[in-house]
């Protein structure tokens, strides 16, 4: 039985696409392969250069960086990029079912890009932003995040509340106009807002590090399978990389794997058919 | 043709850079500004179709918060305008990314004279021309880099659109000519001086000397060169021979006086105090386990020791100090940038894993006048925290340790330390990566970004005090997302085997990375002609010497050059076949088919004479401040931590990323609510094994106001410390010596100097002593000897400064304490001996004195205490270990428990020698060798016995009720909340 489901994830493809200043994949790589999970790293000349298509692959990785610099915006030049070189290939993997994973400047692309929020899976016609933090500057500091449970989303299944690192300078999630942050709200796209030490979440800085409205740190599609979120899970893989793990272990709460690990596993085993 | 797009906010949203402007004009120039809207504009060449045009616009505008026209957007009123661009020539990296959305949205490849240049309008409102004028040249734009102009509304309104592009359109013919050394002493000196080579009298003697040479003169004659060297082959020299390459006053002869000690003679502080030193403890490494764990130490770029089965680690740091003076944002970015290419560059390639960084500033918030030809330092520090935060962000390194130093002495240069450690894999391609070299018929690849007049001079204008005429293209400006891409895609490279050896272009351009190369080789043949330019119109000793940034050179067999540029085309990285390395015995340059240098190896390296200097020690004496007793120091210690150099700076380090790459472990803030400054930064090197690297630092220019001995000695002694009270093996820790000297040459401008050289050569001798007892080897090191500003007839000089980084290895991070107070009714222990040495601390500062007690090291007492707490850690008996430093042992409490958000109660009596002392001595006296370690009680008896006799007491324990109470000598000396001392610590960088 074990091995069965060790198998199963070990048939999961991954795509963790690389270059031009982007430089989160050895961290996010190396959390889908704790996960059981094939990764393979390409930067994206190479996927650009090859025809092969992208549904080889269960999940694409959007990674963290700074894409040509975030010059311009964050996520525009790259987004740019894979909109007249890419888009036909995403949308043949998005519409046969595959998953998607953006974290900060991943998840600046897939917004501007237009593949989030996806209304009606209308995907290609950004109607959102991520936009410069109410407090300017890039900041890194821990955040807390909670699960929207009525969220579509699949990575972020069995989640509660997590707490990952906040790194950047633009990340305050902007939709054209209020009538789409309502719809955002009521079809429960956003999987995980920014919360204060009760849970609640808040537009209080340094608790919500942005001022996104509606605390909204992370955002999916409809189909729940893809999600672009600020926060870093790919840089709480370990119990220590927690600010302070040293206290969890006097309390003997100290776990091998961090937090952050989960919504890899998640990703991994929906792919692989283990959740559904 | 050339088209223009404007791109500004939309109603109602917010403007950041506005805003941020605004905020910077108020508190910075104190002008009661109204309004500031930003637009950013895009003026592009490039053959496009006006719809394509139209299209561009729109990606270029964000489609929720903003809005493009294309030619003028409609500003809102305003009074004036400032329109700020670069100057021709100057790296405009976000062009250059438009230009890659232009090209991808036009689907075809656009000229190659295509371009996208940026600037930006700045609209203020309530304020007047005057006020605008001081706007832009104070605040909006760097004259150096940058252009401006204003215009009232209606002036700007009545414009015509502005499609000028900053273009050099040189129609200078390149020339090489020959330089004539014939004449007077004077008539040399004046040529040093003017054409910046910063050369002495003595070696332009030197070189006109070997062109007397009738064999050199012969072969000479055979490339076609005549008897005078040419322009190109002279700055060749001066960069070869730039006390910044070559470390003149390190590998100087010096004779050493002191009063009453017979006098001795120092053939090179270098090889006495540093090498030397380092292969005594391999040897000893050697004798003791059979193998040491220096890989490659002082020859390469950076220094390089084992780490585990898998990989090496290397590790760097540098200064960027003159041109962070002249332009604190670009300068302090090629700092970060510049040490990543070294690390980068050593053995074959090292991936980069965690910068530091560190500034000795003047304290940003004076109000003194600022000398002309002096940039404010609070523009300074804010600018140089920009320039690292930016090259360090966007490369995406995390950073481990940063600090900030302020003294007003800073005001003539600031001191901005940057460094990289890497790690590098044991084999790579089924080489060892460590080892690196060009052999005969290896191509000169060059790699990265193009040639340009920046950073013309460099290497020399750092080897000189800066005055008014420092040359302004000495300033480099760093593009870290080219830089990013070339490195990714030399990994690739590294890993395929593609290359024999590589280095990188810093100080001294070409010149300086080929010259170097091709020693292992036995020459070199290039060709500046094959050299990609960002424009034309240089010479062929511009060419040679540029220190354009974000270039390495390599060394490419024949076989793989054809693969090599193939990945580079795939990579988007620019790459040039300039030459051949030979066995010629000459470093030979070519201009298309002329010679411009031929120099034989022996010279250009060895060429060099010997400095001999005189160095004259006498003791200062500086005045004992009066102390006034009194019963309660609480308001005392209140006050200290909000002194400039105990004060929190954690405003400003939080815009820097310390968890990229997902491997950190204890990060440069801990505790509760993470505000508190860590001792030791550790991170795991590589995902999938848990051990890991532990880096700390100690740098301490006050002491040296009394004894560079001393203030070297505990500088080393608080960096060994700040990591072995992490959890650092004491056994796998090396060093690295940054040295940041005043000018310590006897001379008219500096009458001083002998003194200035008697505080270095105690520095290094110092150095030598604490590195050798430790058993902690310096592997890599810098000198900067020149920090001096001289304008408007006033002399700044530094003090001097030594900053003494260590990494170290950890076997389990899982291990590893941190300083903050974790539990109630924690047992309190101090470990080590407190002297009455206030001499140079923080406490006689904030009084005005210096005093003359300098806390020294006694290795006897702090080395086996050491070994102890190491073991403490292994078996995990502490709960906390905060080395105890400025400030002294009332920080020390203060810190651990405001990290922790917990109390203290503890009575100084029970400590025999603190019971001995008067409370100011006893609080904060800064005797070096000390921790404060809380303990769980039930574990004080297996710490007892590991602890040397006598080298510990207990003080106390921790309460939950968040009050620290001290008592000493029966009075209760300290009684204050730990909300108060947070809020004092917090205050006074907040919001500068």
């Amino acid at each position: 039985m074990r091995s069965d489901v060790e198998a199963r994830r070990n048939n999961v493809r991954v795509l963790v696409l690389t270059g031009f200043g982007l430089n989160c994949e050895a961290e996010t790589t190396h959390g889908f392969r704790l996960c059981g999970a094939q990764v393979e790293q390409k930067h994206l000349s190479d996927v650009l250069l090859s025809k092969r298509p992208l549904t080889d692959y269960h999940i694409i990785a959007m990674v963290g960086g700074f894409s040509f610099g975030d010059h311009i915006a964050a996520g525009v030049v790259w987004a740019n990029r894979l909109r007249y070189h890419l888009f036909d290939r995403i949308m043949r993997f998005v519409s046969e079912g595959g998953l998607m994973l953006g974290v900060c400047n991943g998840f600046q692309t897939m917004v501007k890009l237009g593949l989030l929020p996806g209304f009606d899976r209308g995907y290609g016609q950004p109607v959102a932003t991520v936009a410069a933090n109410d407090r300017l500057g890039y900041r890194n500091a821990w955040v807390r995040v909670k699960v929207d449970l009525e969220s579509p989303c699949v990575w972020t299944r069995g989640i509660d509340e997590m707490e990952l690192p906040a790194r950047h300078g633009e990340g305050k999630f902007l939709l054209q106009n209020n009538e789409l942050l309502d719809r955002l709200r009521d079809e429960h796209l956003v999987a995980l807002r920014y919360v204060d030490e009760q849970g609640k979440p808040t537009q209080r800085w340094p608790d919500n590090p942005n001022g996104s409205p509606d605390a909204v740190a992370g955002v999916c599609d409809p189909t729940g399978r893809l999600l672009g979120l600020m926060p870093h899970p790919d840089a709480y893989l370990y119990g220590i990389n927690h600010p302070h793990w040293a206290r969890k272990k006097l309390e003997g709460t100290l776990q091998r794997e961090g937090q952050g690990l989960r919504v890899f596993q998640n990703g991994v085993d929906y792919a692989a058919d283990l959740k559904n | 043709m050339t088209h223009r797009i404007e791109v500004g906010y939309r109603p109602g949203f917010p403007d950041p850079r506005g805003m941020d402007t605004l905020s910077t004009i108020r508190s910075f120039l104190s002008i009661p500004i109204r309004e500031v809207r930003c637009f950013d504009v895009y003026t592009i060449e490039a053959d496009l179709s006006e719809q394509e045009v139209i299209r561009a616009c729109d990606h270029l505008a964000d489609p929720v918060t903003q809005q493009g026209a294309v030619g003028r957007l409609a500003p809102a009123p305003f009074d004036f305008v400032v329109s700020v661009g670069y100057r021709p020539g100057v790296t405009d990296a976000v062009g250059k990314s438009a230009l890659v959305l232009l090209q991808d949205m036009a689907g075809r490849s656009l000229a190659p004279s295509s371009a996208v240049f940026t600037s930006r309008l700045t609209f203020l409102s309530g304020v007047n021309e005057q006020q605008a004028h001081r706007i832009a040249t104070e605040l909006l734009a760097n004259s150096l880099i940058e252009r401006f102009f204003i215009l009232s509304q209606s002036d700007y309104l009545a414009s015509p659109i502005d499609l000028s592009i900053p273009v050099i359109n040189s129609t200078h013919t390149p020339v090489c000519g020959a330089i004539d050394l014939s004449g007077s002493d004077q008539k040399l000196e004046r040529l040093s001086k003017e054409r910046i080579l910063s050369l002495s009298l003595e070696e332009m003697k030197a070189i006109r000397e070997a062109y007397e040479e009738p064999d050199f003169l012969r072969a000479r004659t055979v490339v076609g060169l005549g008897a005078f060297p040419t322009d190109a082959e002279l700055e060749c020299l001066a960069q070869t021979w730039s006390e910044h390459c070559k470390h003149k006053i390190f590998n100087a002869t010096i004779d050493y006086y002191e009063q009453g000690q017979e006098s001795k003679t120092i053939e090179s502080l270098f090889k006495t105090y540093i090498r030397e030193p380092t292969e005594r403890i391999r040897k000893q490494q050697e004798t003791r386990r059979g193998e040491s764990w220096l890989v490659s130490v002082f020859h390469d770029n950076a220094g390089v020791i084992a780490f585990n089965d898998d990989y090496h680690l290397v590790y760097k740091v540098e200064t960027h100090n003159s041109p962070s003076a002249l332009d604190p944002y670009g300068g302090a970015m090629t700092g970060v940038v510049g040490v990543n290419r070294d690390t980068f560059g050593t053995g074959l390639g090292a991936d980069l894993l965690v910068n530091v960084w560190g500034y000795c500033l003047a304290d940003p918030r004076t109000d003194r006048q600022i000398p002309r030809g002096l940039l404010h330092p609070r523009r300074i520090r804010d600018g140089v925290h920009r320039g690292v935060i930016d090259g360090g962000n966007q490369s995406g390194i995390p950073y481990g340790r940063g600090w900030e130093l302020f003294d007003d002495r800073f005001l003539g240069k600031p001191l901005v330390f940057c460094g990289t450690v890497g790690k590098m894999p044991v084999m790579s391609a089924g080489r060892p990566t460590h080892l690196k070299a060009a052999r005969p018929g290896d191509r000169i690849v060059m790699c990265g970004g193009r040639i340009g007049k920046d950073g013309i001079h460099g290497a020399t204008f750092s080897s000189a005090q800066l005055d008014e005429s420092s040359p302004v293209q000495a300033v480099q400006i760093g593009d870290p997302i080219t830089q990013k891409i070339m490195f990714d895609f030399l990994i690739e490279a590294r890993d395929r085997g593609l290359y024999h050896a590589i280095t990188d272009n810093g100080a001294g351009g070409l010149s300086s990375s080929v010259g170097e190369m091709c020693v292992a080789s036995g020459g070199a043949q290039l060709d500046l002609a094959k050299a990609p330019l960002k424009y034309p119109g240089l010479d062929p000793w511009e060419i040679l010497i540029s220190e354009a940034q974000e270039r390495m050179t390599l060394a490419v067999a024949p076989e793989h050059l054809e693969a090599f540029m193939d990945l580079a085309r795939h990579r988007n990285v620019e790459a040039s076949d300039l030459g051949v390395f030979t066995d010629s015995g000459y470093f030979h340059v070519k201009y298309a088919d002329d010679t411009v240098v031929y120099l034989p190896l022996a010279f250009l390296h060895d060429g060099l004479p010997a400095m001999r200097l005189t160095a004259r020690w006498q003791p200062p004496r500086h005045e004992e401040p009066l102390l006034a007793e009194r019963k309660d120091y609480s308001e005392v210690l209140v006050s200290l931590l909000g002194q400039p150099n105990l004060a929190s700076g954690e405003e400003k380090a939080r815009h820097y990323d310390h968890e990229v790459k997902g491997l950190s472990v204890i990060k440069p803030f801990v505790g509760v609510r993470g505000d508190m400054p860590s001792d030791a930064a550790v991170f795991l090197v590589s995902h999938g094994s848990f051990d890991g690297v532990v880096l700390s630092e100690g740098v301490h220019p006050h002491y040296a106001d009394i004894d560079a001995y001393w203030a070297t000695a505990a500088a080393v002694d608080e960096a060994v410390r700040k990591a072995v009270g992490t959890g650092a093996r004491l056994d796998h820790m090396a060093g690295l010596d940054n040295y940041c000297w005043p000018d310590p040459v006897q001379s008219d401008i500096t009458p001083d100097g002998q003194h200035k050289l008697a505080q270095l050569v105690r520095s290094a001798t110092a150095l030598a002593k604490a590195c050798e007892t430790y058993g902690v080897p310096c592997i890599s090191g810098k000198d900067s000897m020149k920090n001096d500003s001289m304008m408007g007839g006033v002399k700044i000089s530094i003090p001097p400064t030594l900053l003494f980084s260590v990494i170290a290895k950890i076997d389990d991070v899982t291990k590893a304490v941190s300083m903050d107070v974790k539990t109630v009714g924690a047992k309190v222990l101090l470990l080590g001996a407190t002297r009455d040495e206030l001499g140079g601390s923080e406490y006689f500062r904030m009084l005005g004195a210096v005093g003359n007690a300098v806390p020294k090291v006694y290795f006897e007492e702090t080395l086996p205490l050491y070994r102890a707490v190491q073991t403490a850690i292994e078996n995990e008996l502490l709960l906390s270990c905060h080395a105890v430093t400025r400030g002294g042992l009332a920080v020390a409490l203060a810190r651990s428990a405001m990290a922790g958000r917990l109390g203290l109660v503890l009575d100084l009596d029970e400590d025999e020698r603190l019971r001995s002392l008067t409370t100011p001595a006893a609080l904060f006296s800064e005797s070096t060798g000390r921790f404060v370690v809380t303990v769980d009680p039930s574990k004080i008896k297996q710490l007892e016995a590991i602890l040397p006799s006598g080298s510990h007491s207990l003080l106390g324990v921790t309460t939950p009720d968040a009050m620290v109470e001290v008592k000493h000598r029966g009075n209760k000396v300290l009684q204050t909340a730990v909300d108060t001392l947070v809020h004092a610590f917090q205050e006074t960088f907040h919001a500068i």
